[in-house]
Parts: C-alpha cells; structure tokens; sequence
C-alpha cells in the first residue's frame, strides 16, 4: 500500500481519523491554554500583590510546576483525579471506579502547568508599563478599574505577546504526553494506525508533519499580531 | 498522608536517579557537541551548510520530543535495512533510542543558543585578536569560544534543567527512570499525590543543585567582570546569576 492510500481517504484510509485527532489536538492545546491563562493571571495578581503569603503561595507554584516533568503533573491528574473522584463518588453512594474525561485531565494538568509560565510572562509584561503612565491616569482621576481596563490592560496583552507565543507552542508540543491517557489526539491516533497496519514510521512523520504545520502557521500568525500590536511603540 | 508509605516510595524513587541522570548527562553532553556543530554550519554562510542546518533545527523545535522518541524506537524498525544494519542492536534498545532522541532534540535548541552566543562576541574582539595575528582555530578558541560561552551560559543551563525534565519521557518507552518507578507505583497503589511529592521533590532537588552549580560557573567566568578594587559580594553576584537564569 502506498504511502497516499495509507494516508488517504479510501476504505483503507487512515486520512479522517488522523484530521480528527489533529483537530483534538488543537481542542486540548486550546483548552490548557486557557487554563493556564487563569491560573497565569492569578499568579502575576499574586505575585505583584503585597501580600506576603500570596506572593509565597505563588512562588511555589511556578517553582514546583516548572522544576518538575509535565508528565509527572498529568500522572497526578490522571490517577489522582479519577482516586478523588471515586471517592467523593463512594461518599455520595456510587459504586465502582469512575473515571475522569481524559480530555479534561489532559487539559487541566498542561494547562496548570502552562499557567506556571504564563505567570512569569504576564508578572513581566505587567512590570514593563511605565510606572508613569499610571499615575498620570490616576491624576486625570481614573478609577483603579478604569486605569486597568484603559491603561494597563491593552499594554500587558501587548507586551505578553512574545511571551505567551513561546508558551502557546511549548502547549502545543506537550499535548502529546495527554497521549499516555488515553486521550485520541494526533499522536495516540498514530499510536493506534502503527499497531494496525505495521508501518510506524510513516504515521510518526506525518504526525510529525503535523505538528510542524501546527507551529509553524501559529509563529507566522503571531509575527503578524506582533507586529500589528506594537504598531504605535516607536522602533529604536 | 502515611509517613512510612511516603519514606517507602522515596528510597524506590531514589533508585531511578542513577538512570535519570546518566540519560540527561549523556544527551546533553552529546548534544552539546551536535549543536556546536549545527552553531557553526549556521554562521558558516554557505547555504550547502546553513539550509540543512535550519531545516533540521526547524524540525527538531517544531515537533514534540514524544513523536521524536516514537520515531526513533519504533519509526525506524519499520524498514528492513535498518533491523538489519549494524546498529540495529542500538536501535533496539530503550536506552539508546532514549539517548539518541533526546541529544538530537537538545542540540536543536542548543544549536539557536551557541548561535546566540556567537552572535554576540564583539567584532572589536575579533578585530583585535586579528590584529595581533590569531586567525583560524586559535582566534576561536582564544577568543570567540570563551566569549560566546560566558553569553549562551545562563540560556543553556535553562536549556539543562529542561533536559532533566525531559528524560521522564524516556519512561514511556520502558525506562524505569524516577518518573518510570513513580508511574509503576501510582498505577500499583492510586495513591499519587504522595508519590507525586516524592518524585517531584528528587526533580526539584536536582534542579535546584544544577541551577546553584551553572551559577557558580558563571561566577567564575565572569571574574574579570567584577572591578578588583571593589570589595567582592559574591552573595549578591550569585543572586543575580540565578535570577538572570530564571529570567
């Protein structure tokens, strides 16, 4: 069989159901990218606050999440998540092992993860607004949530760019590991066409392909938002 | 919590740090010596050298490491030459393919760090060292090497620290490294918040030792740096060395 039937979309086709573990793999990375967005704004709020034990909190937080495997912290989620919920499940009078939606722990567990970097990224882009800009918002008598909402806020989504492409294509490449969960994205997909038809190689590389079409549209669609976002920042 | 489970899993943890170690050693050191290389076919400006090179750069930071290892441990035993090559009995095994993935997958992103390094050596260095007659291989050892090193050091020992994350994956493919063991143990017991703990805080402490020791070497390569006259702080130096490697 050639390697375009393979591939393709005949009766012996493994075309669709690769595209639609393509497309899972864009959902998860979507998804965990949100996730950490949360707990990234959460963390630069806390890591910005003057409260000690935020600030304590938060700091273990990316530390722990960015000095231990991803694969460690989707083990956590995968067996500690379906434990927890047998068990609350027992308490509530169910039977049996239940399981977590492998869609959900994967996304939870890159996506806490995610939220480690995203920390840093925002807390930086959030420190690189002009002390000045804000009390000469706050002297034209703005409101705190005013200054955020006009001042601040545009100037972080701009800033954060740069930072939050790195993190969005790390996301990318780690929703692979959900693959060990079970979860149908790309490379499980290739996992399961491999056993079936004896030929590895070939669904490794066009999952590999894949990957690379993934990253490289999104680097070229982030240089033109960059661009476009510092469009006023005069160039040095 | 039960602390005899928790110090149970720990000393078996402890057993997987040799192999973690000896595969993030291996990779990096190896790598290391892959993306000097690609660095230089980069800078060379003969597009024969420098296409290959981004092509394979491209590839290598375009694609999960996971597809990599697959690829390599499964992928190439699809084609008869291969079993039947002379490196077939590396090919096989777990702990090469782990390896080999791993090097070539760190010296893609190493390659961009050298690149980065070199990049910023001082053509006035350059200059000068031209002017006092070192061309060739002396000029890059004297000179450009030992400066592009102090540049690319707190980058690539981030790029280290990945690595060490990293190896967890070679467990995907039977290696019974720390994450292996704390994977057997969590799919044994369920209980994997207390394992978790364990494993993660072997990786932290690992981390935690490898970030202390690039600062001390980039202490000692900048020494010229710090004014000799004034009075050493090596406390605050230090500092500074980590939180530039944490960014």
């Amino acid at each position: 069989m050639s390697y375009f039937e393979l591939m393709g979309f005949g009766p012996l086709g493994w075309g669709l159901p690769m595209l639609e573990a393509a497309a899972m793999t864009f959902a998860v990375a979507v998804a965990a990218m949100a996730v950490g967005a949360v707990f990234g704004t959460i963390g630069a709020a806390a890591k910005l606050s003057r409260s000690r034990i935020a600030h304590a909190v938060a700091d273990g937080y990316t530390t722990v999440l960015r000095g231990v495997p991803d694969l460690l912290v989707i083990y956590l989620f995968y067996f500690g998540g379906s434990a927890a919920v047998t068990a609350v499940g027992h308490y509530l009078g169910a039977e049996g092992f239940i399981g977590v939606p492998a869609f959900l722990t994967g996304a939870l567990a890159v996506g806490i993860v995610s939220g480690a970097y995203q920390t840093e990224v925002i807390r930086a882009a959030v420190l690189a607004i002009p002390r000045g800009e804000i009390e000469a918002a706050r002297a034209f008598g703005m409101s705190r949530w005013k200054c955020n909402r006009r001042i601040v806020l545009p100037q972080v989504v701009r800033f954060a760019l740069p930072g939050m492409g790195n993190v969005w294509q790390a996301v990318l490449k780690e929703t692979a590991l959900i693959s060990v969960t079970g979860l149908v994205e790309l490379l499980r997909q290739s996992q399961i066409g491999a056993g079936s038809t004896r030929q590895p190689f070939a669904f490794y590389m066009t999952a590999a392909a894949i990957y690379l079409l993934f990253t490289a549209v999104s680097t070229w669609l982030l240089s033109r938002v960059e661009m476009r976002a510092m469009r006023s920042v005069a160039k040095a | 919590m039960d602390p005899a489970f928790m110090l149970a899993t720990f000393l078996q943890l402890l057993g997987g740090i040799p192999l973690t170690l000896q595969l993030a050693v291996i990779s990096v050191s190896a790598g290391a010596v892959i993306a000097l290389l690609l660095a230089l076919m980069m800078r060379s400006g003969a597009s024969i050298l420098v296409w290959p090179a981004r092509g394979y750069v491209f590839f290598m930071r375009g694609t999960p490491l996971l597809v990599q290892i697959f690829l390599i441990y499964y992928g190439l035993a699809q084609f008869a030459v291969v079993r039947q090559s002379l490196l077939w009995p590396i090919l096989r095994e777990p702990y090469w393919c782990a390896i080999l993935a791993l090097a070539l997958n760190t010296a893609a992103y190493g390659a961009e760090v050298i690149r980065g390094g070199l990049q910023a050596v001082p053509h006035g260095q350059i200059e000068a060292a031209r002017a006092c007659g070192m061309s060739g291989l002396l000029l890059f050892r004297r000179i450009i090497f030992p400066i592009a090193l102090r540049h690319a050091l707190p980058v690539y020992g981030n790029e280290i620290i990945l690595m060490v994350k990293a190896t967890s994956l070679a467990s995907i493919v039977t290696l019974a490294e720390v994450t292996g063991i704390a994977q057997r143990l969590i799919a044994e017991t369920y209980r994997a918040i207390e394992i978790f703990i364990c494993a993660g805080l072997i990786y932290l402490a690992i981390n935690f030792l490898l970030t202390r020791a690039i600062a001390l070497v980039e202490h000692r390569l900048s020494a010229h740096l710090r004014g000799a006259s004034r009075p050493r702080d090596d406390r605050a130096i230090m500092q500074a060395a980590v939180d530039a490697t944490h960014y």
